[in-house]
């Protein structure tokens, strides 16, 4: 059967999967402004990955 | 559901998209939002718009998954019930299993991603709702004790704290006050129609104070509540989210609630039935639009406190 060839069920179900595209894609798009919004307001750009980095270690005062 | 499930469904029986929106109880749902949206527009400290609409949201999300572990355990009751008869669970639509399912990870979801826009205090708020409400209320309450309104009802009242939270990080003295309005408010809100509702709680082995005291104990009951209501709403107003607006707006409201919940309590079963329970029904419907307006007036209040025109 062709890959393309549309079985009942995705007729059946086609207001529910696009209501769950519409979630998902929501969601995809609310992270992203949140990410926007807190980078802007100065959120944390980088955190510790087990990589030694000059502007995580604390600086030698003596 | 496999795919040889799947297709020996019949039309009517497909759950749709809305079906699953329906477990999420969307009107319970509107209160939630709108009460946790003053609880973050009356703190004093503000957030970025983004950030209070992801919280608002998830805040939201959290009570409809909250509300979906709810008709998953009550299913049984449910289909005795003529009013909860149409729920996406007894009308065969929605299978239990994916009732729970969907709760169980809306809840991870809800706590996680408010944890992450907002704050990890308001996440284990939101988590704490979910579990007195699905738990607390549902699973050990609501079958056992005629007060399961009355406790059950802080999990309705929570929103605002958390709202609060989302923004101070904490919580203080205003919004336990708007916590305690909600949780005061519920008992005479409910027990206004259980008197005029005909209901099958009894059937379902629901105990209901109408039930298992009587109606003129819970007539007594519900001026009781009211009375107590009263200086918790007014209370509310001598605190920093006060102001002469809402102190105006609440003693007009608690008035004419406790007018309202005075004639209640003088009428007996006779009188009530020989005006189908006008009295009761104008109660209850009043008592939607106190809550609506006590926290309307808490949101005018902080717009006027902002534009430096009203407050204490």
């Amino acid at each position: 059967m062709p890959i393309t060839e549309t079985h009942e069920i995705h007729q059946r179900r086609f207001g529910r999967n696009l209501g769950v595209a519409l979630c998902l894609l929501g969601f995809v798009g609310l992270v992203f402004f949140l990410t926007i919004s807190k980078l802007r307001n100065g959120g944390t750009l980088e955190g510790f990955d087990h990589a030694v980095r000059p502007s995580l270690t604390v600086e030698d005062t003596e | 559901m496999s795919d040889a499930t799947a297709n020996t469904s019949t039309q009517d029986q497909e759950a749709q998209f809305g079906d699953y929106v329906a477990l999420l109880k969307p009107r319970v749902m509107s209160l939630v939002v709108f009460t946790a949206f003053v609880g973050l527009m009356v703190a004093p400290v503000g957030v970025p718009a983004v950030v209070g609409f992801a919280a608002i949201l998830f805040i939201a999300l959290g009570g409809g998954a909250s509300g979906a572990l709810n008709m998953w355990y009550d299913a049984d009751i449910d289909r005795v019930m003529k009013r909860t008869q149409s729920r996406p669970i007894p009308s065969g639509k929605v299978a239990p299993g994916e009732a729970l399912s969907l709760g169980l990870w809306l809840s991870a979801l809800s706590v996680a991603m408010l944890g992450l826009a907002a704050n990890w205090f308001a996440a284990g708020f939101l988590a704490f709702t979910i579990f007195f409400y699905a738990v607390i209320y549902t699973m050990w309450l609501k079958r056992w004790t005629p007060q399961n309104i009355v406790i059950g009802g802080a999990a309705g009242a929570f929103p605002p704290m958390i709202g609060w939270a989302v923004a101070t990080g904490g919580v203080a003295i205003e919004s336990v006050l708007m916590f305690a309005l909600i949780f005061m408010w519920t008992p005479p809100h409910f027990w206004a129609l259980a008197l005029f509702m005909k209901s099958d709680y009894d059937k379902a082995h629901v105990p209901m104070l109408t039930v298992t005291h009587g109606r003129p104990y819970t007539r007594r009951m519900i001026l009781i509540y009211t009375a107590l209501l009263v200086p918790v709403a007014l209370g509310l107003g001598l605190t920093s989210i006060g102001g002469p607006l809402y102190m105006a707006a609440a003693l007009v409201l608690n008035a004419l609630f406790v007018r309202g919940a005075w004639r209640v309590w003088r009428r007996d079963e006779d009188a009530a039935r020989a005006d189908a329970y006008g009295a009761e029904r104008r109660l209850f419907r009043f008592s939607l639009l106190y809550l609506f307006l006590h926290f309307g007036a808490l949101l005018a209040q902080s717009g006027l406190r902002t534009l430096d025109m009203g407050g204490w």
